[in-house]
């Protein structure tokens, strides 16, 4: 019943692989201009304390059918860099990390219904939290429009 | 996600660590890149490429995982139309001589001298302890000839039991001799176009040829294994053809469809068969579960029920009479979907299984999974709970397959 460790590696072997292989020329994603984004391919915008989180178009492409957001509670801390949700393809189970530090106000309740808006919108109607930020300050660690396309273009080249 | 979210976070998952840990995936990744070099190619490796697969590790070998099309789409096509699958990296077997199938039969539990010429079945190789080694398709082609196909993941342990057994029967004064298929290639063809589309380019009468029925035929020109089999519950074949040929009759099959039959990668490959409630040899079975346990006791031959005679048969019997502590089952799960291992819990939060493989179902768009529950909680109907990432969500014993079967029998 238990799966063998060696299976457990061929599942990390073959998930890191997806990392190098998935490379055949696709059309380039959307980045959008007054964004930032995380190396965890997680983007933020930032209106006076309020941020909006989700997940980047290259992010989402390279996912594929999205079939479950795995969401928050209202009120809970999230860190930058932490894990606060999860997203679920046909195949692949992704950690959702935040790429900024504060409180949940508001979660994208659309997703327990469509989970296919973070495919179809991913900068929109796909986004996943809304927080209040507690140290905007942390904003100046994430990367501009330019950085990421750069950041997306180099991973994918790997 | 795949390129990045989805690998980091898999690895990171599969490596048992739950903080961010940028140094353990790349070294993860590295050290596929170097096993990358090492990769075994089928002789569509440079098609999949050129046809846009994305190639991963798999068994040793680099595979196509999917192409362009999404794992959804390919999954929802196979039913509709059709898919073709380069199975290459599976290892065909052909076991030749007087002692072949009484030798073969102290292996499996199957009733191979039962079968008619040129048809085949599902089987289990057996360990001493009744657990499962590996599961295959055995083909009688005459009582002389049997040809049969295991995992690729299991081929060098498959091999290895098969040739130690092998010696130990002919120096006994058995006549059993092997010949490994290396020379050839397989494809699956499966759905409904994969009849109608292969009748394009044999003159053989497919109408003729049932489920598990197996003809050494021409095709397109080729001389050609084609077994009426597949691993994604539609109707449809395996074809094992000259490996110099395979890329000539993968385009003509794809050309003679039309393109309805698109090329399918592993991804899909793995939906549709969890959808037709067949085992993965790794997940859904393994050296410690029985063919009983796995829910294959119909596999076990009337014959080899009452005489045994294959490796662990004194286990397997007697859980055939007192029943399975375990057992197989199939499941609707609420919530994200259930992947393999996450715990199957009473009520009151007890353990009472475990999931072994589980997913988005493509076709019922709905969460299914298989696993393993206490005899007792596998009827269909029951209700518990699985575990996924320390939430508990409902699950409920449902009858498998979850998407009916469509193979072709005589009616």
């Amino acid at each position: 019943m238990a799966m063998a460790a060696s299976s457990r590696l061929l599942w990390a072997s073959r998930a890191a692989a997806y990392l190098r292989i998935s490379t055949f020329p696709r059309a380039f994603s959307t980045v959008l201009k007054d964004l930032k984004y995380a190396e965890t391919h997680e983007w933020v915008k930032v209106e006076g304390d309020s941020a909006t989180v989700g997940i980047t178009d290259h992010a989402q492409d390279h996912l594929g059918d999205v079939v479950y957001v795995e969401l928050p509670e209202v009120g809970i801390s999230v860190s930058q860099g932490k894990n606060f949700g999860a997203v679920e393809s046909v195949k692949a189970t992704s950690d959702i990390n935040s790429p900024v530090s504060g409180e949940v106000v508001e979660v994208n309740q659309k997703l327990s219904e469509e989970p296919g808006l973070v495919n179809a919108s991913p900068f929109d109607k796909g986004w996943v939290i809304k927080v209040k930020l507690s140290d905007s300050g942390e904003l100046s660690s994430l990367m501009d429009d330019e950085k990421y396309s750069k950041f997306c273009e180099e991973e994918d080249s790997h | 996600m795949r390129g990045l979210l989805a690998c980091a976070a898999l690895a990171r998952r599969a490596a048992g660590s739950s903080g961010a840990a940028p140094a353990r995936v790349r070294h993860l990744a590295s050290a596929a890149e170097a096993a990358e070099a090492e990769l075994k190619k089928t002789a569509l490796h440079d098609f999949h490429v050129a046809n846009g697969g994305k190639m991963v590790p798999f068994a040793g070998w680099s595979m196509p995982i999917q192409y362009k099309d999404s794992i959804m789409e390919s999954t929802v096509n196979c039913r509709t139309n059709g898919s073709l699958f380069d199975v290459a990296h599976m290892c065909g077997l052909s076991l030749k001589g007087r002692g072949a199938i009484p030798f073969l039969e102290s292996l499996v539990i199957a009733d191979v001298a039962g079968l008619k010429d040129g048809t085949g079945t599902l089987t289990v190789f057996t360990n001493e302890k009744g657990g499962a080694i590996d599961d295959s398709i055995v083909t009688k082609v005459t009582d002389q000839h049997i040809y049969l196909v295991v995992n690729a993941g299991c081929r060098d342990k498959d091999l290895a039991h098969i040739e130690a057994h092998m010696e130990a029967f002919n120096k006994k004064g058995g006549d059993v001799k092997w010949h490994i298929h290396d020379e050839r290639s397989l494809l699956a063809l499966q759905g409904p176009l994969a009849a109608p589309t292969l009748q394009l380019l044999t003159k053989e009468d497919l109408s003729k040829m049932y489920f598990s029925d197996f003809k050494m035929i021409d095709i397109n020109g080729y001389a050609c294994f084609l077994t009426r089999t597949g691993y994604t519950g539609e109707d449809g074949f395996e074809i094992s053809v000259p490996s110099e040929n395979a890329v000539d009759l993968a385009k003509a099959i794809l050309e003679k469809s039309e393109d309805k039959v698109r090329l399918t990668g592993l991804g899909a490959r793995d939906s549709l068969r969890l959808e037709a409630g067949l085992c993965l040899y790794g997940n859904d079975m393994e050296q410690h579960i029985t063919p009983v346990e796995a829910g294959l006791s119909w596999a076990i031959g009337k014959r080899r029920r009452a005489e045994g005679g294959f490796l662990g048969a004194d286990v397997i019997l007697k859980q055939l009479q007192e029943g399975p502590k375990i057992r197989r089952v199939g499941m609707f799960t609420q919530g994200p979907p259930a992947r393999g291992h996450s715990e199957l819990v009473s009520s009151s939060g007890e353990k009472i299984g475990e999931v072994t493989s589980g997913g988005f179902s493509p076709c019922l768009k709905k969460n299914i999974a298989m696993g393993y529950v206490k005899s007792g909680l596998h009827k269909a109907g029951t209700e518990f709970k699985v575990v996924v990432r320390g939430k508990s969500y409902d699950a409920v014993v449902t009858k498998m397959p979850f998407v009916p079967t469509k193979y072709y029998k005589p009616s």
